[in-house]
């Protein structure tokens, strides 16, 4: 019985015409509907088709690119962009090529996302340095897959990944005095790069940051766990928009006057203070969802209390609560468009700017409707990225 | 390896956060200026001839230009200005708690706005009002006539509230048609559904230029409401107010005796006792405020004076100066600098 294969269920064959039958004209009612359904369907997507192919202007998008991917960043000093972008790129196919699974398919889709952006009409120089990020991102895939038998190269991929910040701040930012790197205010940062760096950052700091409140507010030590819920419930309790007026405005009320904190990074706290406090309520949720017996099992063979958490408990309970905890990333990237509070442009503030240019006045539609794919694309990427996370873990299956 | 990480870590700490935070100096605001090297001025980045980011990434229009003047009178660089875009219900705030040396964001000056929220108003730099546009075959050419007519108006603004007071005072019926948004407001003037589009003045000659014909619509002279707008400072800094007043006076002051961009290097030579003046060859008027004799030159060469501004930002949207309250006095505008002396 045990040495019994288990068969999957066997896959139905059916033709086209069968399966309109099952799925669409079932009974009739169900063809009412489908006929309801395509009726509504042509009347809403034929004009916005028409709109979008014929009488769309999309001539602000490629004359604004630039903005919208980096905003008011300095002209001359873009390359420093495209060497973080290298640099990322480049990590991420030697990972893919190491790692393989979840890294491989994240470094594929993204490498070919590269290649579909080399057949719009972007200049010749774009296009070369398009081209060179598909190659280091290829390029490190093969390198990554050559060597995928020598473990040791992956702890130093670690290391490469723990310095990526440090590149990335030392070539965006600068060095004061340096005629190379000359340094760039993160008030001249904007556009894409900027929603990124608060995303990438807001989720970098809250994940671990909500991990610790989670544990807090479950822990036996009154003091922690008071303030963990008072933390929790306080920040649940306001807008997100409050907390970074508060951050972005209000903050030179409280420190002395001579301090000046940079305007990016309060935005970055702020949003990993907002996140914390949500990401903590979900791993609450994963912690309550791990059984009794494992922690039990784990006392009995002699694990100490924080060992017992954090290779028993967490490992459990961070897989069950994933699909939400990217529920809330996904928003956190979304809610980066609050930034115009903090005199901010990222891509959204970006796209209010170019549409006051006289030059693009009533391009509104086409901006938008440009931005919102934009912030689709990625959204998606990252839903897609979770459910293979998912996949690969077994959420849902054991 | 643990060893190397947490070095690791806490050098990228250290990096990350030493240039992010940066000590200013003490005292009046010219100083913090002054030492600092640049000029924070709160602007607004999303209207159109006033404020925006050009195609190659730079903060443009009239009232980026005065901030530049600014930096350019107290530094002697018109681009060593940070701007700081900021939304309307965030300004007043920004300047209070000293996130911001100067607001040039067009803001009205209301007496609630300059005693209330403790602000100083630098002169006006713009007489702007809500206006109406109307299609130029149409037999609307003053207010009266906009009796019967549909008006399209955004939603629950004062400028709302302006239309309706105007049908009480004229004693006629206007039918508004609200939106909630510029942009279908707009569409909805252009199809036709109504007879005017009412809004600041402004910003009318920016929605025409969008519109499918803008030659067949006019701008009605008549405005119901006064907006005047100009820099605002903080109360208590009074050098720092003079600096900014008389910045603008100093573009204001150099249309009227005929200084330009252009022919300001040769003016210096004037014989004009005014200009001598207005131009520090004579009088130390710059050291009397803490600033270069060449303070009002500096702006001069980089902004130009209040035409060229203008010329520069607001005629592109066909926003007409002749006759309208921003031209200079000698030509029946409001415009009117104190004399330098």
């Amino acid at each position: 019985m045990q040495n019994r294969e288990i068969l999957p269920p066997p896959m139905l064959r059916i033709g086209p015409l069968r399966w309109l039958k099952d799925n669409l004209f079932s009974t009739r009612y169900n063809a009412l509907l489908t006929f309801l359904a395509v009726v509504f369907l042509y009347l809403t997507l034929h004009p916005t088709l028409e709109w979008v192919l014929w009488h769309a202007r999309w001539d602000a998008i490629p004359a604004n690119l630039k903005l919208f991917l980096v905003g008011i960043y300095p002209m001359k000093d873009v390359w420093r962009v495209w060497v973080c972008v290298y640099w990322i790129l480049l990590l991420l196919g030697l990972s893919g090529g190491l790692w393989g699974r979840l890294a491989r398919e994240a470094a594929l889709i993204v490498g070919s996302g590269a290649i579909l952006l080399l057949l719009l009409p972007f200049s010749w120089m774009e296009r070369l340095w398009i081209l060179g990020a598909v190659l280091g991102l290829f390029g490190g895939l093969s390198i990554g897959w050559l060597l995928r038998e020598r473990k040791s190269w992956r702890k130093d991929v670690i290391i490469l990944w723990a310095l990526s910040p440090l590149i990335v701040v030392l070539f965006l930012g600068g060095l004061p005095n340096n005629p190379l790197l000359s340094p760039v205010g993160t008030n001249q940062w904007g556009g894409l790069m900027l929603t990124f760096m608060l995303a990438i950052v807001g989720i970098a700091s809250s994940f671990p940051l909500g991990v610790l409140l989670a544990l807090g507010r479950q822990s036996s030590l009154p003091v922690i766990r008071w303030i963990s819920i008072l933390y929790i419930e306080v920040v649940r309790g306001v807008p997100l928009i409050t907390v970074i007026f508060m951050t972005s405005i209000m903050l030179p009320l409280f420190l002395p006057a001579q301090v000046r904190v940079d305007q990016a990074l309060r935005a970055m706290v702020a949003f990993a203070l907002f996140t914390s406090a949500y990401i903590a309520e979900n791993v609450r949720g994963g912690l309550q969802a791990v059984p009794r017996g494992q922690i039990e099992a784990a006392k009995a063979v002699g694990l100490s209390g924080m060992l017992t958490t954090f290779f028993i408990v967490l490992p459990q309970a961070l897989r069950v609560v994933i699909p939400a905890n990217v529920g809330q990333f996904i928003s956190l990237f979304k809610d980066t468009a609050l930034v115009f509070v903090a005199s901010l442009l990222d891509l959204f503030g970006m796209a209010k700017s170019i549409l006051a240019n006289p030059d693009w006045l009533g391009r509104d539609r086409e901006v938008l409707l440009f931005i919102a794919f934009v912030y689709w694309l990625f959204t998606y990427f990252l839903s897609r990225m979770s459910r293979r996370l998912e996949k690969a873990l077994g959420v849902g299956e054991r | 390896m643990r060893n190397t990480f947490k070095v690791l870590a806490v050098v990228s700490l250290v990096a990350f956060l030493m240039p992010l935070m940066s000590i200013g100096q003490g005292g009046g605001t010219l100083d913090v200026v002054k030492g600092r090297g640049k000029l924070i001025c709160g602007v607004n980045n999303a209207v159109p001839g006033f404020g925006f980011v050009d195609q190659q990434g730079n903060f443009s229009g009239f009232d980026i230009d005065y901030c530049r003047a600014v930096a350019a009178a107290v530094l002697g660089d018109p681009n060593a200005v940070e701007f700081r875009p900021l939304s309307a219900a965030a300004r007043f705030t920004a300047l209070s708690t000293g996130e911001i040396d100067v607001l040039s964001r067009n803001t009205t000056w209301t007496f609630l706005r300059d005693v209330d929220l403790k602000t100083n108003f630098a002169p006006t730099t713009f007489y702007d009002g809500q206006g109406f546009m109307v299609r130029a075959s149409s037999s609307i050419n003053t207010l009266t006539d906009l009796n019967g007519a549909t008006v399209c108006v955004l939603q629950g603004t004062t400028t709302e509230q302006n239309l309706a007071d105007l049908a009480r005072r004229l004693n006629i019926t206007i039918n508004p048609l609200v939106f909630p948004d510029s942009t279908t407001r707009d569409q909805a003037y252009d199809q036709g559904r109504c007879d005017a589009l009412t809004t600041d003045a402004s910003q009318l000659a920016a929605v025409r230029t969008t519109l499918s014909n803008p030659a067949d619509h006019k701008i009605l002279a008549d405005l119901i409401s006064k907006e005047p707008l100009g820099p605002v400072v903080r109360h208590g800094d009074d050098q720092w107010l003079d600096i900014v007043t008389w910045t603008v006076f100093c573009t204001i002051a150099a249309e009227e005796l005929g200084v330009t961009s252009g022919n300001v290097g040769d003016q210096i030579s004037s014989s004009s006792p005014e200009v001598r003046r207005l131009l520090g060859v004579e009088g130390d008027f710059g050291t009397k405020f803490g600033l270069a004799n060449a303070w009002c030159v500096n702006v001069l060469k980089s902004t130009g004076n209040y035409g060229e501004i203008y010329a520069r930002n607001l005629t592109p949207l066909q926003l007409p100066r002749d006759g309208s309250l921003n031209a200079l006095y000698t030509n029946g505008g409001l415009l009117y600098s104190p004399p330098f002396r």
